[in-house]
């Protein structure tokens, strides 16, 4: 762990007048995995979807505060959301290949960014699969449709997909909550693969998955952060009472 | 007792709706198959090739059907950008306002003008009014009117339900908008696309009140935009309300139905092939 990569400043959020996050303050440790646990509606996806402006996408959406990603500030005027959004690439809960070949899944990225050459995006592709434990399973298949391939390769597919544009750091909402427990397995695998060279922020329902994949959890609820730590300390010894009650399973 | 009540009534209830279904399709076999029947002894390579004689009496309808063609082209030509790139403005652009709903009920409210309605504003504008004369380019541009909204409709219904998912997929990754429109999008949307291009293709090939009042009636080979055509809808209402052959009037109703069913089963083949390709399996 070497330093932040992502900061949140006293970040809210507002869809239209009720407010779903309330002063966020958090850093998030580079080339890691930060977990964020809480029960549903806890706005631990909201804040994860801050992180690369797709709630942008949302109507009706108010941001105060800041979020500090390499210095500057993600919501300041000017920011390039489409750099951003390269920079800070995102995987969601149900696997969304397109309806493309396996190949151009993953090419897809690499081309919207510009790379034409043959070699070049063969080469991106073939490392990207690998990446993401992929290449192996799906080699002689590439140019078959990724619809076709099982709910699990389709997640890593996505991953993959995510890798290929070269991001820093990579958000995860929910990805193993339409998956199998050993494809869920095969995630978190890849999850502590990944970390030494990316950043990943996951949202999970899970507690045993963040307690087994993540190094720092942070624990969401009712739009606020009540405790952010080492996943160790966190699950071993939280230091607040609701972390404590909402992990030992008390509610949510 | 009730029971068994309740059971006839829904026995009854099946075999009414399985009623309604078989004299639908009864219906509709009738038909093809009476225009069929006395059409098919008609059509030989000399019907189909030669030009007509004594205004339909004998002969053939090769220039007839050489006007529909080339009508339904231009007229998908004309319309169909015009169309899809209104569909792509409304389904993703727009967003759901009063601007979008008064498209939409533009649309829907010109889809539903009877067409001899559609065939007087184009004789007033292109026939008359713009001196394009009864040709090729008058019946086209009319024409392309009545495609105009079945396209844009269906194609906006297409697009609309490519699922979220793929847009935030793409977006998330670092596309723009357009590229998430051109090369997610769109692909996805494409067999709906083509289906709107169908069904307003069918439309063209189909209409005959508007023809009647801008291309003219000459069966000619058109040499150019402004030649007057006739179209085989055209033809067909002519040599059987005048009394010149009916059987003939048969013979091109029955080229028209086989044209219309070659246009439908080739596009449905791409649309399939396409999904085989996508592996999307629908």
């Amino acid at each position: 762990m070497t330093g932040t990569i992502i900061e949140s400043r006293n970040l809210c959020l507002y869809y239209g007048r009720s407010q779903a996050l309330k002063e966020i303050n958090m850093s998030i440790p580079e080339k890691s995995v930060t977990a964020i646990i809480g029960p549903s509606g806890c706005g631990k996806s909201t804040f994860l979807r801050c992180l690369n402006r797709m709630n942008d996408l949302v109507p009706d959406v108010k941001i105060t505060g800041n979020l500090i990603f390499r210095g500057g500030d993600v919501y300041s005027k000017g920011v390039d959301v489409v750099r951003l959004r390269k920079d800070i690439g995102m995987v969601f809960q149900k696997p969304n290949p397109f309806p493309m070949s396996i190949y151009d899944n993953v090419a897809y990225g690499p081309r919207i960014h510009g790379i034409k050459k043959k070699g070049d995006l063969n080469e991106i592709v073939e490392r990207s699969l690998r990446q993401a434990a992929l290449w192996d399973e799906l080699k002689d298949r590439l140019n078959d449709s990724a619809l076709g391939i099982s709910g699990g390769q389709q997640q890593r597919l996505c991953i993959a997909r995510c890798l290929a544009v070269g991001p820093e750091v990579i958000l995860m909402d929910e990805p193993c909550s339409a998956l199998d427990p050993i494809a869920t397995a095969k995630i978190e695998d890849l999850m502590r693969e990944l970390k030494s060279m990316y950043t990943i922020v996951i949202v999970t329902h899970n507690m045993q998955q963040a307690a087994r994949a993540s190094d720092r959890t942070a624990f969401f609820l009712m739009g606020e952060l009540i405790e952010f730590d080492d996943t160790k300390k966190i699950f071993e010894t939280p230091a607040n009472k609701r972390t404590e009650d909402y992990i030992t399973g008390r509610f949510g | 007792m009730a029971v068994n009540i309740r059971y006839l009534k829904d026995q009854l209830g099946i075999l009414l709706l399985w009623t309604c279904g078989a004299l639908t399709l009864g219906i509709m076999l009738m038909i093809t198959l009476y225009i069929l029947w006395n059409g098919l002894p008609i059509i030989s390579l000399g019907f189909l090739s030669a030009d007509p004689i004594q205004g339909g009496k004998s002969g053939g309808i090769f220039p007839t059907i050489v006007a529909t063609l080339f009508i339904t082209i231009i007229a998908l030509i004309l319309s169909a950008p015009l169309s899809i790139g209104g569909a792509i403005y409304m389904a993703e652009y727009a967003g759901e306002n009063t601007l979008t709903r008064l498209v939409r009920f533009g649309a829907d409210s010109l889809a539903g003008i009877p067409s001899i309605i559609i065939g007087l504003f184009g004789y007033l504008l292109f026939v008359s009014y713009t001196k394009l004369g009864f040709s090729l380019i008058s019946g086209s541009l009319a024409v392309a009117f009545m495609a105009m909204p079945i396209i844009l409709r269906v194609s906006e219904e297409a697009i609309k339900v490519v699922p979220e998912s793929y847009k935030h997929g793409s977006l998330a990754i670092g596309a723009t908008k357009w590229q998430t429109i051109r090369k997610v999008v769109l692909p996805t949307a494409i067999p709906g696309i083509i289906t709107g291009l169908m069904l307003g293709m069918g439309r063209v090939v189909g209409e005959t009140a508007v023809f009647l009042l801008t291309t003219g009636s000459v069966a000619q080979i058109p040499t150019s935009l402004s030649s007057a055509v006739r179209p085989m809808t055209v033809h067909m209402y002519i040599i059987a309300t005048e009394n010149i052959s009916l059987p003939y009037a048969f013979g091109t109703a029955a080229t028209l139905l086989i044209i219309v069913l070659i246009i439908t089963l080739t596009s449905n083949y791409i649309t399939r092939r396409y999904f085989v390709k996508l592996g999307g399996r629908r």
